[in-house]
This record gives C-alpha cells, sequence and structure tokens, in this order.
C-alpha cells in the first residue's frame, strides 16, 4: 500500500514538473527586450529638408536661416523665448523663499563664478544669436539660432566671445538642408564643456561621449542601442525634460530611468526592493569621469600670478591644467568614485547677494534635501565639486567678478589680474554693494551623477556598500544598514560570552579528563 | 541494576535534532557574514542561502511543533525546580569524582532537570527571538508610502540588533551543548543515542527518581 502511494506520488510529480516546464514555452517579452525592439527602429523623418525651396537660397546671414525656418515652423519661436535654454532662467518654488526666478542669469557656481558681466563669453552656448554687450536678450525671433540645435552636418559651430553668433565661415545653404532631430553632437557641444572646458562641470557628461562605448555609456553606446540625449530627454514643444540640480529647485519635469524600465526591473525582489530608498543611479553608476578626468577642485585663490608679467598655465600628469594665471589651481580626478547622499528632488541654492551665515564653514552652494526618514528621499550618487571662491568679508556676500572683456583696463581680471579692480566693476555690474575687501571662502556644489550607466554585470555589488570597511554608504549615518552597522555593546558582549563559554568548557573537560585518570588508578591500586 | 538497550529518540526526533543542527549552524555561519563579521560566500550569496535556510528551519520548526504535540513529547520539556541543585552540583563536582548522573535516564523522561531548564528556554524564549526577528527582518520594509503591503518599520536598527543577540545566544548554547554530549555513560554514548535511537539504560520499569538526600557528596565519598 505505502509502495503505491509513493510511485502515485512520484508520478504526479513528475507531471506537474513536466506541465509546468513545456508550457512556459512562449514566454512574455522581457521589458529589455521590448526595449530594444523599440529603440533598434531607425525613426524616418517625415521630410527632407534639402527640398525646400526656400532651402535653397543663398543665405548671407544666420538670422536669415531662422526666417526661413519660421516661415514653415510659425508657431515654435514663442516655444522657444518661452524656454529656460532662451531665458537662462526658470520659474522655480524654494522652501522658504517663495517663488524665484532662477537660472544661469543669477546662480553662482563654483566654476567661472556668474554671468554678470560675462555675458557675452557665456552667450558662445546661448541659442540665441545675438546678446548686447550688456547681456540683454533679443526680442526678435529671428535671433533664434535653430542650428545650434539642429544641424545634423555636424560642421556648425559658434564663434568665441561673440554673444552667440556663428563663424561667419560657415555653409548656412548646405547646414539648412540638413536639420533634423537633435543628436548628442548638438547637446554636446555646449553641455560636455559646461565651465570653460571638457568635463569641467558635471564629471559624467564629456566629450568621450559623442561616440561612446559600451565601456562609458550602457545606453548611449555607439556599437550597442545608440541612445541619443533626446530619447531620453524627451522633449514638448521644447521644453526638454530633465534638468540639472545646479540650477534646479523643483522635484518636477524631472528624467528619470522609470521613463523605460520600471520601478520594478530586477528578476530578484530582494534588488527591486532597494528602488524604494536606492536610486537605480546609485548601483548602477559605479564610477564617472571614465573616459577624461574631471575637475573636482578650483581654487581662485592662486589665480594672477604672472611669470615675466605674462599669464601662464601649468599642466598635470594626465596633461589637464593644473594650474592658470586666469582661473587658479585646479584638481582633476579620473574614473571617480561618486559620494552618496539623500535627495527627495528639491534644492534650495545661493543667489546673489545672499547673505553668508557662517563663514568658517564650506558655503554650499546648492544644498540639496533629503534624509532617510523622507519617504520621497532616495540614496543618490554625486560629485561633490569643491572650490575657492572670493567673497566680501564685509559684507559677507560672494563676489561676482569681471572676468572677461576684450581690452586691458577695463577692470576683467583675465586681463588685469586685479581682485579689487574685478570685483568694484562686477558687483557694480550686477547691482549689489562691495566694501573694497576680497576674501577666499571654500564653497561645496553638489552634481546628481545620471550619465555614464554601467552594464549590469559592471554595476555596484551587494558587498561595496553592505561591508564595514570602506562602504560606499560610510557618509550616510542616519540609518542601519545589515553588513555596515552593529551595535559595538552586543558585538563585544557577544564576543566575551562565546570566548567565556570556550574557556569554561576546556577548563571543565581538563579537569574532568585528569579526575577520571586519577579516578581510574585509584579504582586499578 | 542490569542494563538494556532501550529505543530512546524516535526517527523523526533524530531526524529533527540534525536537521536542525545542520540549519542553526548554516544559519549561523551565513549570518554572521552578513553581520559583516567575516566574508565567505559573498554578501548577496550569503543572504540568499540564509533566506533559504530560514525558510526550511520555520518548516522544520512547524512539523517539530506538530510532532511534540501529538505525540506529548512537548511534556519532556515542561521544567522542574526538582533536582535542579543535584544536577548542578554533578556538574560542578560529581562528575570529577566519577560520581553516577543524579537523574536516571528513561524513555519517559530522557533529559535531566538542567537540560529540561536550557531547552525550554530556548524554545520559549531564544528561538521565538530569532526567529521573530528573523521574519521582521525579511519583511522589513522602508519607510514608504506607497503602502506596501507589509511592515512599516521605522528603522531595521532593533530587528538587527535582536536577532544578533539570539544568533549569539545560539552560538553560546551549541558551545556547550557540544561539550555536554560528551558527558554521558561514557564519551560517545550521547552522539550513539541520537544517531541510533538506541541508548544503554538502567533497566527499571517504573519511572522514578533517585533520592536526592541520598545522593550527598558526604556518602559518595
Amino acid at each position: 500500500m505505502k509502495k503505491i502511494i509513493l510511485i502515485i506520488a512520484f508520478i504526479s510529480l513528475l507531471i506537474v514538473i513536466a506541465v509546468g516546464s513545456l508550457s512556459q514555452k512562449d514566454t512574455e517579452p522581457t521589458t529589455l527586450m521590448k526595449l530594444k525592439e523599440k529603440y533598434s527602429r531607425k525613426e524616418k523623418p517625415s521630410v527632407d529638408h534639402s527640398k525646400f525651396a526656400i532651402l535653397q537660397q543663398k543665405f548671407t546671414s544666420p538670422q536669415q536661416v531662422t526666417e526661413a525656418c519660421e516661415s514653415c515652423h510659425n508657431l515654435t519661436a514663442h516655444q522657444v523665448m518661452n524656454s529656460n535654454h532662451w531665458n537662462w532662467e526658470r520659474e522655480e518654488f524654494v522652501q522658504g523663499r517663495g517663488v524665484i526666478y532662477l537660472g544661469k542669469a543669477n546662480a553662482i557656481n563654483n566654476f567661472c563664478i556668474g554671468t554678470k558681466g560675462n555675458e557675452e563669453s557665456c552667450a558662445k552656448c546661448h541659442i540665441g544669436l545675438g546678446l548686447d554687450s550688456k547681456g540683454k536678450l533679443s526680442t526678435d525671433p529671428k535671433n533664434i539660432d535653430c542650428l545650434i540645435c539642429h544641424d545634423n552636418t555636424e560642421s556648425y559651430a559658434k564663434a568665441p566671445e561673440k554673444g552667440g553668433a556663428p563663424l561667419p565661415t560657415l555653409d548656412f545653404n548646405k547646414i539648412a538642408q540638413n536639420v533634423g532631430k537633435p543628436k548628442r553632437s548638438n547637446c554636446g557641444v555646449c553641455h560636455f564643456y559646461g565651465g570653460g572646458g571638457n568635463n569641467v562641470k558635471h564629471g559624467d557628461l564629456e566629450l568621450s561621449q559623442f561616440e561612446p562605448s559600451k565601456d562609458i555609456d550602457i545606453h548611449m553606446a555607439a556599437d550597442g542601442m545608440n541612445l541619443q540625449c533626446v530619447d531620453c530627454h524627451t522633449t514638448e514643444q521644447h521644453n526638454i525634460s530633465g534638468k540639472v540640480y545646479s540650477l534646479s529647485s523643483m522635484n518636477h519635469n524631472r528624467n528619470t530611468c522609470e521613463q523605460c524600465h520600471t520601478t520594478n526591473p530586477h528578476k530578484d525582489d530582494i534588488l527591486n526592493e532597494h528602488t524604494l530608498k536606492v536610486a537605480c543611479q546609485t548601483c548602477h553608476i559605479p564610477i564617472y569621469a571614465k573616459g577624461n578626468a574631471t575637475k573636482m577642485y578650483w581654487d581662485w585663490s592662486t589665480a594672477g600670478k604672472l611669470k615675466n608679467g605674462e599669464p601662464y598655465i601649468e599642466e598635470d600628469s594626465m596633461g589637464n591644467h593644473a594650474y592658470m594665471s586666469i582661473k587658479g589651481s585646479f584638481v582633476w580626478e579620473k574614473n571617480v568614485r561618486p559620494d552618496y547622499i539623500w535627495f527627495n528632488g528639491t534644492a534650495s541654492h545661493y543667489l546673489e547677494g545672499d547673505k553668508i551665515q557662517d563663514t568658517t564653514k564650506p558655503l554650499v552652494l546648492n544644498q540639496l534635501h533629503g534624509s532617510y526618514a523622507d519617504d520621497e528621499s532616495k540614496i543618490y550618487p554625486v560629485k561633490i565639486h569643491i572650490a575657492k571662491q572670493p567673497y566680501d568679508p564685509v559684507n559677507k556676500i560672494l563676489i561676482q567678478p569681471k572676468l572677461y572683456a576684450d581690452k586691458v583696463g577695463e577692470g576683467a581680471f583675465w586681463k588685469d589680474f586685479d581682485w579689487v579692480k574685478a570685483a568694484e566693476v562686477g558687483m557694480k555690474e550686477a547691482g549689489l554693494p562691495f566694501s573694497g575687501k576680497v576674501s577666499f571662502i571654500k564653497t561645496e556644489m553638489y552634481w546628481p551623477i545620471n550619465h555614464m550607466v554601467a552594464s549590469k554585470e559592471n554595476s555596484v555589488q551587494c558587498n561595496e556598500c553592505h561591508t564595514r570597511d570602506n562602504s560606499r554608504l560610510a557618509g550616510l549615518k542616519d540609518f542601519y544598514m545589515p553588513g555596515r552597522d552593529y551595535s559595538a555593546i552586543v558585538d563585544s558582549g557577544g564576543k566575551w560570552l562565546l570566548i567565556l563559554t570556550i574557556i569554561g568548557v576546556l577548563i571543565h573537560g581538563t579537569i574532568r579528563f585528569y579526575s577520571y585518570r586519577k579516578n581510574k588508578k585509584e579504582v586499578s591500586k | 541494576m542490569s542494563k538494556k538497550r532501550v529505543y530512546i529518540y524516535k526517527g523523526f526526533e533524530r531526524f529533527w535534532h540534525w536537521m536542525q543542527a545542520i540549519l542553526i549552524f548554516f544559519l549561523a555561519f551565513t549570518g554572521f557574514e552578513i553581520h559583516g563579521t567575516y566574508s565567505f560566500f559573498g554578501y548577496r550569496d550569503a543572504v540568499r542561502y540564509h533566506n533559504v535556510a530560514a525558510y526550511m528551519f520555520i518548516a522544520l520548526i512547524v512539523f517539530a511543533i506538530f510532532w511534540h504535540l501529538t505525540t506529548g513529547e512537548y511534556k519532556q520539556y515542561i521544567p522542574t525546580l526538582k533536582n535542579i541543585k543535584a544536577q548542578l552540583d554533578y556538574y560542578l563536582f560529581g562528575i570529577f569524582r566519577n560520581a553516577p548522573h543524579p537523574t536516571k535516564k528513561t524513555v519517559l523522561s530522557k533529559l535531566n532537570p538542567l537540560q529540561k531548564l536550557t531547552y525550554f528556554g530556548l524554545k520559549i524564549l531564544v528561538i521565538p527571538l530569532s526567529v521573530t526577528s528573523g521574519l521582521l527582518y525579511m519583511f522589513y520594509r522602508y519607510p514608504s508610502k506607497q503602502g506596501i503591503e507589509a511592515i512599516n518599520i521605522q528603522s531595521l536598527e532593533f530587528i538587527a540588533i535582536f536577532h544578533t543577540v539570539a544568533a549569539i545566544l545560539l552560538v553560546a548554547f551549541i558551545i556547550t551543548h557540544l561539550y555536554l554530549i560528551t558527558t554521558g555513560e561514557t564519551v560517545t554514548s550521547n552522539l550513539k543515542a541520537m544517531l541510533t535511537g538506541y541508548e544503554e539504560l538502567e533497566e527499571d520499569k517504573k519511572d522514578e527518581k533517585i533520592d536526592v538526600k541520598n545522593l550527598s557528596t558526604e556518602k559518595l565519598d
């Protein structure tokens, strides 16, 4: 009887396994498969710009090209002129501050400090064709620079320090007939070089991403999915999603990994659970500045040294500028392990003219908000950029120096190398008070790391955080993490309990052993 | 008194005991790796294995409880204060003088009073502490507004610390337990009994206890 039951049980188990494994033949395509399918289809433009009659005419100025564009795209100018790309600011709500207009126009950063008084130089990345010397934006829609974003020939280029005008030598006809969806080259030409050179600002955006390998970025890899910036930074009416927290304060219009991947992208539930408190980037971007070094430290206080009355440049071992008379000393790093912070998508900023509360501590220029206890917060990787910047020790405000000018004698630091003069002119143009004294203060900026995503094999492994020594999350102390944290009392108490137990057992065993031998002898006597 | 080979540990009981031993060893080994004490499997695998072993351990406990209740064997663990001093005296003094065990092992009373007390403590304190803190650890959810259908606790800290305490107590128990195995009739008799189920016991039909008063150390000298 028993045997029959056993045989029946065994056979039915086999049937269940067989049915289970055979019926799973038509598996659902995974998210990754669907995504690959979706992005492998190359979009075909619905028009061929080279065939339009209006683009056959001989263009002599970039404004003529824009006019031609706007004759068909007749609602676009309005969209562009309302975008933050055009205005250098956007409406933001900052807690404790209310609604402010924040952007390159009035923010202070750790790099060239601010745009005031330096607009003509900064404008080589602007999407307008001409800023006047006061930095005023043109209100004429003919001055929108369509080509800087939409040129697909990769030949369009801005002239340096000309308020946003292109090089005069360009073939506007060829460029105008070859416009299209922005490519990595269109975005990268500005965003990879922010702050005055390749990879100065972000650390995760640099020239190696024009044609990246899979090691640099698994999504953008030219030999892989070959995603372009605008594939993720989706755009509606020229309002591009995604933003950088050096200038943004609100948790909205952000770009997220979940746009394509779900909130539960892993097969392993333990990993999925991490997504509640850990941003995708934290595990999937183990290092940044993979292709070229990024600037980690900028010390303005050493700027202005001259050799034989001339400014000079020194390079570090990687060939990056270690010292520039016009800018000061730099520290560059390559393949950097990010710092980690709690971040809920909101930030507050130091704005032009804000009083510095405590001049003994580093001044954080963009404070990112978040904590473990905050439901909205997740752990994010960041680049922390440190600088030493000029400030007015009497008025306790950061100084906006005049940096760029055409000629010596206008007070620009890059020509005259005089902090007091540069501060005086810069502060006057910014409409801020200046006491006549210049000191230097340590400032910090937090740059969330979002690009240079690694393959899943190269992502951060469990034990890189869950470890007592050198944990990636060693700096985040406001929660208990298995593998990293423990109670010192319980651990040392436990250690002593076990040691004493073993000692007790050994003593007891030894006495037993000898008394057993003694008793045996006595018995044999 | 003559001795007789008696079947004292039943098949399931032995299976349960050894399975439990293996699982506790494995849980302790992987657990202390997760705790950060050392690194062997690697953190990720240690967590995986620990979780699988934990489910097996819980399943085993459920079967064991069922078995103990249905067979009435649970009565073996009801603690008693009777003879506790004699048993302590035995381990602290008598054992060195070749004195006999103060309590007699029978099928109906296979545990001495100290064992009863210790195992009772394990069953109602240490194992439940370990299992509940372990389950909370597994099903712990980060504070979340999404209303995940499980427990929302502000911090893992207390859960983790209780779980560690239970683990340390279990390890201390195991060290002592392993040593006390050797204190049977011969050094290996207890181990043999737990493997085969049979042990040489003094033949006595009645379940009686040795009179404590007659067992004073004076008399043994």
